[in-house]
């Protein structure tokens, strides 16, 4: 296969349903060896977007190039390079751990001795060894999500998808997740996420972009967002008449989200010292900026269905 | 809204053995279930019906009543296998397993999976009629002449009701839904093709909309005749129906599964 960068490329991609718009003419790429995150809230695209990057849904205009080839006419050889952790877990019910990989290893085409070679050093890899006879309906959830994670490396893939993959997790099997995704990045795997934790995607994705209403509306390093969109440090005061009018005197960037103000600054000293200087003001935290402060700066505090 | 799209020709491509491969593996994990439905259940309606409720008729077309609805059993089977398999079957795995899903993330695509569900739903059928044939054989109700072709034919006829159903699978709007084909048009074909009393007896525009519309009736005929060790020109008729039925069922039960599935 011919290398090309980039691994993914989308150019004004759109995706109508008969109502619907849900992908409203995205343009991204994603380099290989790359991180990449999409965020944003339920029903903002990003599932959609990832069903097409699979091959599985159509697009409806657009360029949607995977691995330098139309998502659209190639969708059988783009396959055979992807591994794909869905949003919903769909192992086998009727197969053990072991004949759950054995038999998906034949879609791939896989020969019999490798696939038991592969299945072996995955269940390692995803410490599942000792469940390889156990049926999958046994498993808890965080085994179950690592057993979908090894059938997607099943192919040796080039990109994998993955679509919330620590959804429900306890922390213990988040982190399991995260240092396995790690891992497979450094031996050079392009990874494709998508995620509603916003911690996560500030640990582990080199780029992301943010998505609402099926538009993209910010992209960029993680670290870069939030120094963008926020600056290096957040204030958080309670919600006080006098302390909103005191702050529009200043100037300040801030947001009134419930019962707490939260103020955006480079310098929280220096809001610190003029809040309780000016304002008489003596209860406030001072935090670093998170993704979650750009997150629901951009989106918004109205619940999404 | 334009009904070619429900005609396009499917690709057909040999990865679908992979699928009918999957099926095949859940069905040998309990092999030996799923073998005692089509040994013990001619057993008991012949034991019932051909023996017990046969007490009370002389005979039809010259033969026992045993002996008349020895082959209808085989072909109800044929039709029951494939026809619940593309149905329930199919449904739980679309559905509720996300059985699709997970296989159209590799190099398949989904008309590999919905020909190999088809195809499997046909092998149900011919399993069905290996293991019945010997059974009934040995209870001396069948002519051996003839009877080995039963198995291939099966096949066909099993595939033709797998597309029947993958139709209603395609369409139905939950899993529930799907007891009015069960009910509606396979409990009357169960009753109605020729099965338990001669079709002869049906009012003249009953035959003919049997023998138009009730693709069991054509399996029907077919197995009884082999089984009673003839082979008239006359079968190769019921045989066309049965083909032409297929195609059109199979390349609408592909386009109906791709539209509902690929959105």
């Amino acid at each position: 296969m011919v290398t090309i960068d980039p691994i993914i490329q989308a150019e004004g991609l759109v995706k109508r349903y008969s109502e619907l718009i849900a992908v409203d003419g995205v343009s991204f790429y994603v380099e290989e060896g790359e991180m990449f995150g999409f965020l944003g809230p339920n029903g903002a695209g990003k599932t959609t977007t990832m069903k097409m990057i699979q091959c599985v849904s159509p697009k409806t205009s657009g360029k949607l190039e995977v691995f330098g080839m139309d998502a659209s006419a190639h969708q059988r050889e783009i396959k055979k390079y992807m591994g794909v952790v869905p949003q919903e877990n769909n192992l086998d019910p009727d197969f053990t751990v072991y004949e759950n990989l054995r038999n998906y290893s034949r879609y791939f085409d896989i020969p019999p001795i490798e696939a038991d070679k592969r299945i072996e050093e995955l269940l390692n890899f995803v410490q599942l060894r000792d469940k390889k006879d156990s049926m999958t309906e046994s498993l808890s959830g965080g085994m179950k999500r690592r057993l979908v994670l090894a059938r997607a490396l099943l192919n040796n893939p080039r990109l994998i998808i993955l679509d919330e993959p620590t959804v429900g997790l306890d922390p213990q099997a988040r982190h399991l997740i995260w240092d396995k995704l790690r891992f497979l990045k450094k031996s050079g795997v392009t990874i494709v996420l998508t995620t509603h934790y916003l911690d996560e995607a500030e640990k582990l994705c080199d780029r992301l972009v943010v998505m609402d209403y099926g538009k993209i509306i910010v992209e960029g390093e993680p670290g870069q967002i939030i120094k963008d969109q926020i600056g290096s440090g957040v204030v958080e005061v309670d919600n006080h008449p006098e302390i909103v009018e005191c702050l529009q005197k200043s100037g300040s960037s801030y947001e009134v989200m419930g019962d707490i103000i939260v103020i955006y600054t480079n310098d929280p000293t220096h809001i610190t010292d003029q809040l309780s200087m000016e304002c008489s003001l003596d209860k406030m935290i001072t935090r670093k900026a998170t993704l979650e402060d750009v997150f629901l700066k951009l989106t918004g505090r109205k619940l999404r269905e | 809204m334009s009904y070619i799209q429900y005609f396009q020709i499917p690709e057909m491509n040999r990865r679908l053995l992979k699928v009918w491969l999957r099926n095949k593996d859940v069905f040998m994990k309990n092999v030996k279930l799923n073998f005692l439905p089509p040994f013990l259940e001619p057993i008991l309606y012949l034991l019932a019906m051909g023996f017990g409720l046969g007490a009370f008729v002389d005979e039809i077309n010259g033969v026992s009543y045993a002996q008349f609805i020895a082959p209808a059993l085989i072909a109800v089977s044929v039709m029951y296998a494939s026809f619940f398999e593309c149905t329930y079957g199919s449904y739980v795995r679309m559905y509720y397993q996300k059985t699709f899903d997970a296989i159209i993330a590799t190099p398949l695509i989904i008309e590999d999976v919905i020909a190999g569900e088809l195809f499997w739903g046909a092998t149900r059928s011919t399993i069905n009629a290996l293991v019945m044939t010997p059974v009934i054989a040995a209870f001396g109700l069948i002519d051996l002449k003839y009877a080995l072709l039963i198995i291939p034919f099966a096949f066909l006829g099993g595939l033709l009701f797998a597309c029947i159903g993958m139709c209603f699978t395609a369409m139905t709007p939950n899993i529930m839904a799907l007891n009015y084909p069960a009910l509606l048009f396979i409990t009357p074909m169960f009753l109605f093709s020729g099965t338990f009393f001669p079709l002869e007896v049906l009012p003249e525009p009953i035959q003919y909309f049997a023998l138009a519309f009730l693709p069991l009736t054509h399996i029907v005929r077919v197995i009884r005749t082999l089984a009673y060790g003839s082979l008239e020109l006359s079968l190769l008729s019921d045989v066309i129906w049965i083909l032409l039925a297929t195609i059109i069922f199979y390349i609408l039960s592909m386009n109906l599964m791709k539209k509902k599935l690929i959105v």
